[in-house]
């Protein structure tokens, strides 16, 4: 232990106290320093007055500005609904053509249903609703279920192969090779038939033996000419859009062991209004028919 | 004879974890129990091999105990090259979701292992090194316990290796910074007692009238996370042979036990302990006295008694009642000057050796981490308020926040503390390179900025779009498209990560060469290239 000394180059005294060569000096506590603390501390006294802060035995101070994290949200919240009800009103007791034929509920109608769309529907059909591979593409005008308003709305409302909704869209293509109801070389000629139809690579002996395994087993649900049909949602099979893949490989694995797409009924989550604002803006995405 | 009987108890111990394979209730545990075995197993062979017949020399107790503290500077280096390789992995994941490897490498099961070997392996092993080095010299006292200050080293490694394979296998309580089960915990514990009996059985025995600053903060670490581990890892384990076990606290009153520790493990092992390590490593690496005498006890006291309720600011806006957000935000405004009360001391300390920032690099390191110290200490009040926190909570501003201090402030101190020992406790007269220590100091810092600066752009975009309405008050983002703006910025983190992983890297080098006794030829820094003509 050394005893009290001044230092050379700050002019302070130290305390005299030494551990292992170091020292301390006896500099008093900075001005500003402190005057911020007590300015905290201050600060800290005045907000818990102001606002619930102390315990008490079974409840707590109040505070004197009377706020509540869950009365204020409960507030924001009536505002916006109040701010909204009279529009979201007219759109629960218009049709849905009226909407889309009204300019501001279809404006309206176009924003509710992209937000809504990006909270509910973006996981699987992109928040550009451009798809993915087994989930449709919603900008273009090839449509499983029909493009119109009425048929887009129904689509959401009671989904697709939802077993939990009655209404729901239902179909289901045969597993043709699975179960064995076509042979492995129909199946391959049919596959060939069904590429050539949209000009893809195929092999061309094969799609004279491909077209009468079609007209057979194929053309009632995606008609004569491959351009499907809406109403048992079998896809066009004419055109450059597919929803599992244009290899022959993917189109093959589709015919012998078909995947089903399943979509939720969104009517009974999000309630009709909601339902009709995102089929006003899936059919404003530009494939609308 | 010396290791007998330490092998012995190892032996039994490793039988024990054979006995936790064979009667194990679940598989997780077996495996664990299958890991701890082999560690054990051998041990006891490594130590049946040290046994020495002959009587043990009385130990010398005027001699300071520095084994534990040399193989605690190279398990510092070690873990924190671990921690901060997964840190730049996991960094990745994020950018390329692809490099998730299922099941034992995917984020969910990285990320704790990279928390916990940066704050716990590479945090933990420089503040039990060190402050088993400073309370010695501090107190003129030899630690208290004889092998003791081993079982610590020793236990805490073994805590690590289980806390971290088990990670990986996926045995986890999901309570951050708290993950490891209840079996871990226990361990934890057993050594934290330990650790706690060994530094303060050497302040009992000090030959100093008074306790060295340095050690109030080492002691008040010690104390308050013994009680913190014990309390937010109260758990019913589902059966004594298996790893599940059940929080004794439900809904909010766990979300805030669970926050009154994660708070307190950032104020008490990250503030308080690194505090420690700056109140001695500074004065005696600048060679000055202490700035304020006064200014220590007051920050100290103040700090102490501040900390420990700022835990409910990470619950704003959440089921935790008005009350309680309101006394964790105002805790935590009043904690800024306590804090500060640091970093004043710590650069005021260099007046009078400002000149060694040019030629002392290890010096520099120091003042970046006190500097950077000063700065999360401001930046967490600010965060804590609820206005600014509706923006920041939950996004990345958070993470830059953290690893400002972790980084910035923690790792840079401990860097300065190890660079300081290293030649000390091998006795060589000075380290491999000063140089080299120069480029660890450029490489880190400039990773922390990089890593920093981008957290906060990005955090505070990711803000903005979380809370963005149109002019009808729908929501304008996806989350999904928030996450997809964040990958510029997640690239720009996982490179300045990786500058500071390089930065280690070289550091780890310079040690091995310095423990090895090699010295570089260089020119000192701070030097001109030429020397006038003569």
């Amino acid at each position: 232990m050394s005893s009290k000394e001044i230092d050379a180059i700050s002019g302070t005294e130290t305390t005299g106290h030494e551990w292992d060569g170091i020292k301390e000096l006896n500099t008093p506590l900075p001005r500003w320093w402190l005057w911020t603390f007590y300015i905290t501390i201050i600060w800290a006294l005045g907000y818990t007055i102001a606002y619930p802060a102390w315990p008490l035995i079974s409840t707590n101070t109040k505070g004197l500005l009377g706020y509540s994290s869950r009365a204020d949200v409960a507030r924001e919240l009536a505002a916006a609904e109040a701010g909204r009800a009279s529009v979201l009103q007219r759109i629960a007791e218009t049709d849905i053509a009226g909407i889309a034929a009204d300019e501001e509920l279809s404006r309206f109608a176009v924003a509710a249903g992209r937000s809504a769309f990006k909270v509910y529907c973006s996981q699987c059909h992109g928040s550009g609703a451009q798809g993915a591979p087994g989930y449709p593409n919603l900008n273009d005008d090839d449509w499983l279920w029909g493009g119109t308003l009425d048929d887009i709305f129904l689509t959401i409302n009671h989904g697709v192969r939802f077993d939990a909704d009655d209404d729901t869209r239902i179909s289901e293509m045969p597993a043709f090779g699975r179960d064995e109801l076509l042979e492995p070389g129909q199946i391959s000629a049919v596959a060939n038939f069904v590429l050539s139809l949209s000009g893809k690579d195929h092999d061309a002996a094969q799609v004279e033996e491909g077209k009468t395994v079609y007209a057979e087993n194929c053309a009632s649900c995606h008609g004569d000419d491959g351009t499907g049909l809406a109403e048992f949602g079998a896809p066009n099979l004419a055109d450059a859009i597919w929803l599992y893949g244009d290899t022959m490989e993917a189109v093959v694995a589709q015919i012998s062991g078909p995947q089903h797409g399943v979509m939720p009924a969104w009517g009974t989550r999000l309630g009709e209004t909601t339902v009709k604002q995102l089929a006003v803006y899936v059919h404003s995405l530009g494939g609308g028919e | 004879m010396r290791n007998a009987a330490e092998s012995i108890v190892l032996t039994l111990a490793a039988f024990v974890a054979l006995l936790g394979v064979a009667f194990a209730q679940d598989d997780l545990f077996r495996i664990h129990a299958w890991v701890l075995f082999f560690v054990l197993a051998a041990s006891a062979i490594f130590m049946f091999r040290r046994v020495i017949v002959a009587p043990a020399a009385a130990v010398d107790q005027s001699q300071y105990l520095d084994g534990p503290i040399r193989y605690g500077a190279i398990a510092t280096l070690f873990w924190g090259i671990a921690g901060f390789l997964i840190g730049v992995l996991i960094a990745s994941q994020l950018a390329w979701p692809d490099l998730n490897f299922e099941p034992w490498f995917n984020f969910g099961r990285l990320r704790p292992l990279h928390t916990s070997a940066v704050i716990f392996a590479f945090g933990g092993n420089a503040l039990i090194a060190t402050s088993f080095y400073v309370v010695q010299r501090t107190s003129r006292a030899r630690l208290f316990g004889g092998n003791l200050a081993w079982f610590v080293f020793w236990g805490y490694q073994l805590f690590i290796v289980l806390a971290a394979t088990g990670y990986l296998l996926g045995i986890t309580q999901s309570r951050e910074y708290a993950e490891p089960e209840w079996y871990v915990d226990l361990w934890l514990t057993i050594v934290w007692v330990a650790y706690l009996v060994v530094f303060l059985g050497t302040i009992f025995k000090r030959k100093e009238p008074h306790i060295y600053v340095a050690n109030w903060f080492y002691l008040s670490f010690i104390v308050t996370i013994a009680m913190l581990h014990v309390v937010n890892n109260l758990t019913m384990p589902v059966s004594l042979l298996g790893a599940k076990s059940y929080s004794a606290f439900a809904g909010v009153q766990d979300a805030l036990t669970q926050w009154w520790y994660g708070h307190n493990a950032v104020g008490f092992f990250l503030t308080a302990g690194f505090l420690g390590m700056m109140y001695y490593f500074v004065p005696k690496q600048a060679n000055r006295p202490i700035y304020s005498y006064r200014l220590s006890i007051v920050h100290f006291w103040a700090l102490i008694f501040l900390y420990i309720w700022a835990g409910p600011h990470h619950l704003h806006y959440t089921a935790l009642p008005d009350w309680a957000q309101t006394l964790g935000m105002v805790f935590s405004v009043m904690l800024w000057m306590p804090s500060w009360g640091g970093m004043i001391n710590g650069l005021m300390t260099l007046s009078g050796a400002w000149d060694k920032i040019r030629t002392d690099p290890i010096i520099r390191m120091m003042v970046i981490a006190v500097a950077f110290y000063g700065m999360s200490t401001f930046e967490g009040p600010m965060m804590s308020i609820k206005a600014v926190n509706s923006l920041s909570h939950y996004t990345d501003w958070t993470i830059g926040h953290v690893h400002s201090g972790a980084l910035g402030w923690v790792g840079m101190i401990s860097f300065g503390a190890v660079y300081y020992l290293v030649p000390k406790l091998w006795g060589r007269d000075r380290l491999y390179s000063l140089r080299m220590v120069n480029w660890h100091f450029w490489l880190a810092t400039l990773g922390i900025v990089v890593y920093a600066a981008v957290m906060w752009v990005s955090g505070i975009m990711q803000g903005l779009m979380w809370r963005e309405y149109d002019a009808d008050g729908f929501l304008v983002y996806s989350f999904a498209e928030s996450v997809a703006a964040m990958y510029p910025y997640y690239v720009m983190r996982m490179l300045g990560g990786l500058l500071y992983l390089i930065g280690a890297l070289v550091m780890a080098f310079n040690i091995a060469m310095t423990i090895l006794g090699h010295q570089r030829a260089e020119r000192p820094l701070g030097a001109p290239a030429l020397q006038p003509a003569q």
